[in-house]
Parts: C-alpha cells; structure tokens; sequence
C-alpha cells in the first residue's frame, strides 16, 4: 500500500506538496476504509459462524431466521447494538471508560496491517512485521485495564485484573516459538517468511515441518494464542459464571460491540501469524511450476490463505464449546510451569538446528540424502 | 473501616449474578482472588408459603408444593401428599403407587440433568447444559402427556394421582430409557473425565461425613461424602422396597470421598438408577384404581405427623399439625437445599471466586425452596 502510494504520487510529476500531501492522505484513508470494511465484514460473518458452530455442537440450529439460512444475524445484532442506550456509570472514570473501547478496537484493527494476504495483497511490508503485530496486541491489555479500572465495578475491576495477569504472561511464551520459527529464516517480515515457505511437496517446507522443536512451538503457540485472545478454556477474564461478564460489565450498546469486535479481530490477527509462520502463509501447494494469469495466482493465494485462518479459527470454536475453563491459579501454572520453559527449550533446540544445518528443514536434509 | 479489615474487598455477589442458581446473594469478603469470609442472604423469593398453608384447604395446598422446588415438583407433591395422607389414614392404591414412582424417578432424572448442566455451565462449558436441556425436555413431554403441564405438574394429588396415565404414555417411556442411558456415556466422554474439570473439582470443598452430619446434609450430597443413606431404601415408602437398585456412594475416585467431583458424579449415577427404577415400574404396572376414594371435604383428625420422602437434593420433610378443621393449623417445611445452603459458608473459607461458584454450583441447591 505504502509502495503503491509512492507510485500514485510519483506519477503526479510536478505537482505542489498540497497536492501531493493532499492525494497521499486521500489514497491512506480509502485503503484504510477498505480494510476496516473488510474486517468488519469479517467479524461479522465470524460472529454468525461462532453461533453455528455453537448450534452445530449443542445440538441446535442456531440463527436462522434473518436472511437466507440466518445469514444477516450480524445486521441485525449490529443495528440492535447502535441502537442501545449508551449508558455511562455515574461513578465510572469518564475519560478512562470511554476511551477504552476505542483503544481496544484500534489496537485490534492495527494488527491487520503487516499481514500478506497474498503475493501482492497486503497494507504495509513491514520489515519488523511480527514484532509489530506483538507490540500492537499487548495495548489491548492496557485498554482492558482502562476499561476496567474506569468501570468503577468490582467485577470488572476482577476482570481487568485477570485479563492482564494473563495477556501479559502468555505474551512470554506466544514471542518465544514465534522466535524459535522465526530463526529460521532469519526475518520479521512476512514477505520472506512466506517467502521461504514455497515447494517441498507441496507442504513440506512449511515452517511447521521444518525441524521437531518448530512443530512443537506452533502448539505451544497455538494454546498461548487462544488464551491471548481470551477464548475457552482460557476466558476467565470475562468468565460469565464467576465475574459477570469481567471487563466489559458495565459497557452497552456500541462500546461493548468494540470489545467485541476486537475479539474476533483478536482471533483472525493470531492464527494469520500461526499461518504465516507455521503453515505457509498464502503459498498455494502444488501450483509452483503452473502458468497462470496473475489474477487467478493471486485469487488462489487469497483463498488459501483465508482457507488456513478460518480453519484454525473453526478449532479455536470448536474447543471452546467443548471444555470448561481452568482456574486462574491453574492457568498461571499452565503458563510458568509448562508452556514458557517448553517455549524457551524450543527457542534453544530451533538455535542449534539453524546452527548445525545451515537453516535447512527435514525435508531438504532428506531430499538432500537422495540427491547424492 | 480501618485495621484488619482494610485489606479486604467486599463484594456482593447476586442476587443478580450468573451462577448464585437464583436469588441467593453472598457477601463475600476477598483479598485478590482469594475468599476470606462468605455471608449467604436469603429470603429474595420469599412467598410465605408454610403461612399460605394455614389460610387454604388440604387439597388447596398441593399447587404450592409445586413451587417449592420447581426442577422436581412431582417430588415436592408426592411428599406432601404422603403427609396428608399420613394424616388422613389412606391407604393408596397400588396402581397410583407405581405411577408416583414413575413420576417421582423421571423428574429425579430430569433435575439431576439440571443439576449436572447447570454445573458443567459454572465450569465454563456450556455444551453439557444444553444436552441436558435436551434430554429433559423427553421428560417434559412425558409430564406433559400425563398432567398437561412441563413445569408446574400438581399431579400427586392427596389420595392418588390426578389422572390415570394416557395410552401411549408406557410406550414413550420406554423409549426414553432405550434413549437415554447411551447418553450418560456421552455425558461422561464430554465433560465427567474431562481432565480440567476434574482439575477444577476434585479436592474441591471436601466435605467430611461428620460435617455432613453436624449441617444436616441430605441425599446426593451426604452420600457423595460416603455415607450409604437413602430414605428409598432404608425407609421405604411406596412401592420402593419391591424394587432393585443401588445406592451410589462417593468413593474419592478422583481425589477424596465428599469433593465436588464426587457430588457431581453421584448425580450421574443416580440417573442411571433412576431410568433403571422407571423401566421395573413399567413392567410392573398392572390395571386398577389411579386414586384412593378421598372425601370432597378433608377433615383429618387433630393430630401432628412428620414425613419426609428422598428429594433429587435431599429430604424434604413436612411436618404438619392439624386441628381437626379443613385447613391445616401449622405447617413447617424442612427444605434440603437450606441445610446444604448452611455448610457453604464452612467450605468457602479460603478458596477461590472460582471455586465458590463450583461449590454451589456442586451442592445444587434451589432458591424457592430455601426462601418458602
């Protein structure tokens, strides 16, 4: 996006700097529309998934009545959201309560801006992608504070308080198997992730399959992830049979739709980075050495891409309508005593791999023993 | 409040809170996490029900029972019929026996299916719930088939039933106990073995059997302690001493004999010996009276008497004093959740919010019958 900017502004020649301020911001704000309705469109249809999949689980139907088979449910839970009374606590911190959904859904939107869709589908190619998608999700915990200290509501204060214990402890073992799978090709941006992705059967050159202790921190990842965005069995933030509804008690109407919203935007932003870094991104298996249009390259690669973020979406759905949820105490535990020493095992394993076989995966050394 | 108090947070938890089963309210003391005292406030449904009882008839009563404990209120009348007719002298016929029996285990089934759900949803999994939702709603119809109500049934009336059962009712019986029993495998795979539940309920609020003594904890929840007592068999009244079945004891399989986990299993239990009860009932029904020839006008002889039959929560007793008119003089309701209500503050001393939930959640105690 920032490239094709450049592009336009160039070709405006000699234009005056108002002009060409003037066209960038134009073109920034369109795109940046563009997105948000994407996303939006996004969170939409994942809420309706959510409720079918719940259905589909516990043996109802789920919505059905608005629009072919329920498909327009999210309109009409979006317009009945506007709609609510904003209500406001007398004794809610004003500044800290309303600012906090806006914080929330921000920070949520940001991390949609260094992911690839495809080849050429992206906002920003950001060198520093990962770790920018990592800074910009820990602001959410900040947010929840805000929006929990403002409440002026002990439940949610018990809420707030929970959720960043937990973001902020998981954050530790979420950065260290993204680095473990990271090291491998020595890069932040997700262009060259990806990038190094491509071949190998189709799917063997994967970060995932690149050596055991990669495979190994895309599950350490993947748990973390679920309890980062707070999903079962890692809600206790907003565990509705304990604290209410945590964080979010005292918000109504639009404000509690942001927080809303940021969780599913949550939910996409961490299994794109599980797919770009473990399952190959947009690579589109078994295509390599085909002729095609690049439209249709490019279609392919969006629809495998999307394909893989809304199947590990799907599991993240399924295992919440599935199992109950751990006690915080348990969920600390979870976090310290298993998952970040395995994280910084992996880190350590994935080092020496790298160091002892030049970055080449178990594919390569294998293929490479039948080359000889 | 200075001194020792000041590092504590006081928290109202309900009446309007998600996991008090009702309208219980606890004032619980906290410091972070971590419970330090537990008041329990009753009385928000308070109907005044035993003082109902002294302003309308025998018969006029039994609609009330209904509301005492509205998950089992077949229970609830069968109890107080039994009193009446204690009372009364009348002998009831065997056919209306078979029948109560029937009525009495369906609903033990259909209210330990609430209990287990709503427990599973204080976990956090809210998949079992509406399995059990699912499962009760068989029952309903049945109820429904026989009574015309799903909720409030006033069938057990003084003397008998209100009405023989309709044709087809044996057979959608049957059906049900072929249905049902593969479902309490389903149960036990989804939830019951599921390793965080039983993380968050084994060792839970142990409570001992002379604890259980001291408190008056009754049915489920005194045997869940180890403790073989059950009125059906060891006081049989009706047709339960002709019948075959056992009384499960909690055995600590998953940490120690009275835990949480142990009180939610002896529920599963006793659903399977529930159905297996309803399926000698419906072979043992034969042709003959559904009600005994009760007077229009009951005038029992002065007198007192004190009945208690074996509740899904324990013994309901009614202990009742009559004057020789047509209403009785006194009326005392001695409600199985009260007692249980009363160990709460005992178990909740030092535990998590977490665990409180599952506490009550455990015990499965109901509000209507508490408050009267």
């Amino acid at each position: 996006m920032i490239g094709l900017v450049r592009d336009i502004v160039t070709s405006l020649g000699n234009a005056g700097p108002l002009v060409r301020l003037l066209v960038t911001v134009a073109i920034m704000l369109a795109s940046a529309l563009i997105v948000l309705g994407i996303v939006l469109l996004y969170e939409g249809f994942a809420t309706y998934a959510e409720r079918k999949v719940a259905g589909d689980i516990q043996a109802r139907i789920g919505p059905n009545r608005v629009g072919p088979y329920g498909l327009l449910q999210f309109v009409a839970d979006g317009v009945k959201l506007l709609l609510k009374e904003d209500i406001i606590p007398f004794y809610a911190d004003r500044w800290l309560f309303v600012l906090a959904p806006y914080i929330v859904f921000t920070a949520s939107f940001a991390a949609f801006v260094p992911l690839s869709y495809s080849e050429h589908v992206y906002v920003a190619d950001l060198n520093v992608g990962v770790l920018y998608i990592i800074a910009i999700s820990s602001v959410v915990s900040m947010a929840i504070l805000m929006g929990s200290w403002g409440s002026n509501n002990k439940w949610s204060l018990f809420g707030g308080m929970r959720a960043v214990a937990q973001i902020i402890s998981y954050e530790i073992p979420i950065v260290l198997s993204l680095l473990a799978a990271v090291i491998v090709p020595a890069s932040l941006d997700m262009k060259d992730i990806i990038g190094c992705q491509a071949g190998g059967l189709g799917i063997f050159r994967w970060l995932l399959f690149n050596n055991p202790f990669t495979l190994l921190a895309f599950f350490v990842y993947f748990i973390a992830a679920i309890a980062e965005v707070n999903r079962t069995p890692f809600d206790i933030p907003e565990a509705e049979s304990e604290i209410v509804a945590g964080y979010h008690t005292e918000y109504t109407g639009m404000r509690f739709a942001f927080f809303f919203m940021a969780e599913y935007g949550d939910m996409f932003v961490v299994s794109a980075l599980a797919t770009t870094l473990f399952l190959g991104g947009w690579q589109v298996p078994f295509i390599g050495g085909l002729a095609m249009p690049v439209w249709l390259r490019e279609l392919l690669e969006v629809a495998v891409f999307f394909g893989k973020v809304f199947l590990l979406i799907y599991v993240m759905m399924w295992i919440r309508w599935t199992l109950p949820r751990l006690r915080v105490d348990q969920l600390m535990d979870l976090c310290w005593k298993y998952l970040t020493p395995i994280a910084f095992f992996n880190l350590i394993g994935a080092s020496i791999w790298v160091l002892a076989f030049h970055g080449k995966g178990v594919y390569d050394l294998i293929a490479g023993l039948y080359a000889h | 409040m200075a001194g020792a108090d000041e590092k504590f947070m006081q928290v109202s938890m309900g009446p309007q809170h998600p996991s008090t089963h009702g309208v219980l309210r606890l004032l619980v003391k906290t410091d972070g996490e971590v419970l330090s005292s537990i008041k329990p406030y009753i009385g928000y449904l308070h109907r005044g029900l035993e003082k109902i009882a002294e302003r309308v008839t025998y018969p006029q009563f039994t609609p009330f029972t209904d509301r005492l404990d509205y998950l089992a209120s077949m229970n609830c009348n069968l109890a107080y019929a039994m009193t009446v007719e204690r009372l009364l002298g009348i002998e009831v016929p065997r056919r209306a026996q078979i029948i109560r029996v029937i009525m009495a285990e369906l609903n033990r089934i259909s209210s330990h299916l609430i209990a287990f759900g709503s427990l599973s949803a204080d976990m956090g999994a809210f998949t079992p719930f509406l399995f059990g939702i699912r499962e009760r709603e068989f029952i309903n119809d049945l109820f429904e088939m026989a009574c015309g109500a799903r909720l409030t049934y006033n069938y057990i009336r003084i003397g008998g039933v209100s009405q023989d059962i309709p044709g087809g009712f044996i057979e959608k019986a049957r059906e049900f106990l072929d249905y049902f029993p593969p479902k309490i495998k389903e149960y036990n795979d989804l939830i019951s073995y599921n390793s965080i539940f039983i993380k968050r309920l084994a060792d839970i609020a142990v409570i001992r059997p002379e604890d259980a003594f001291d408190y008056g904890i009754t049915g489920p929840n005194l045997r869940a302690s180890g403790i073989p007592w059950d009125l059906r068999r060891d006081e049989p009244y009706l047709v339960y001493g002709e019948l075959d079945f056992e009384v499960p004891v909690g055995r600590g399989e998953m940490g120690s004999t009275g835990d949480a986990w142990d009180r939610y299993m002896m529920r599963i239990y006793e659903m399977e010996q529930s159905a297996k009860i309803v399926r000698q009932c419906l072979a043992m029904l034969e042709p003959g009276d559904h009600t005994a020839k009760v007077p229009k006008v009951l005038k029992p002889p002065a007198g007192e008497v004190y009945v208690r039959a074996e509740n899904p929560r324990g013994e309901l007793g009614f202990y009742l004093i009559s004057d020789g008119s047509t209403k009785p003089y006194r009326l005392r309701i001695r409600a199985p959740s009260f007692a249980t209500l009363s160990i709460v503050p005992k178990l909740g001393k030092g535990v998590m919010i977490a665990d409180l939930v599952a506490i009550i959640g455990s015990l499965d105690i109901i509000l209507p019958e508490i408050d009267r």
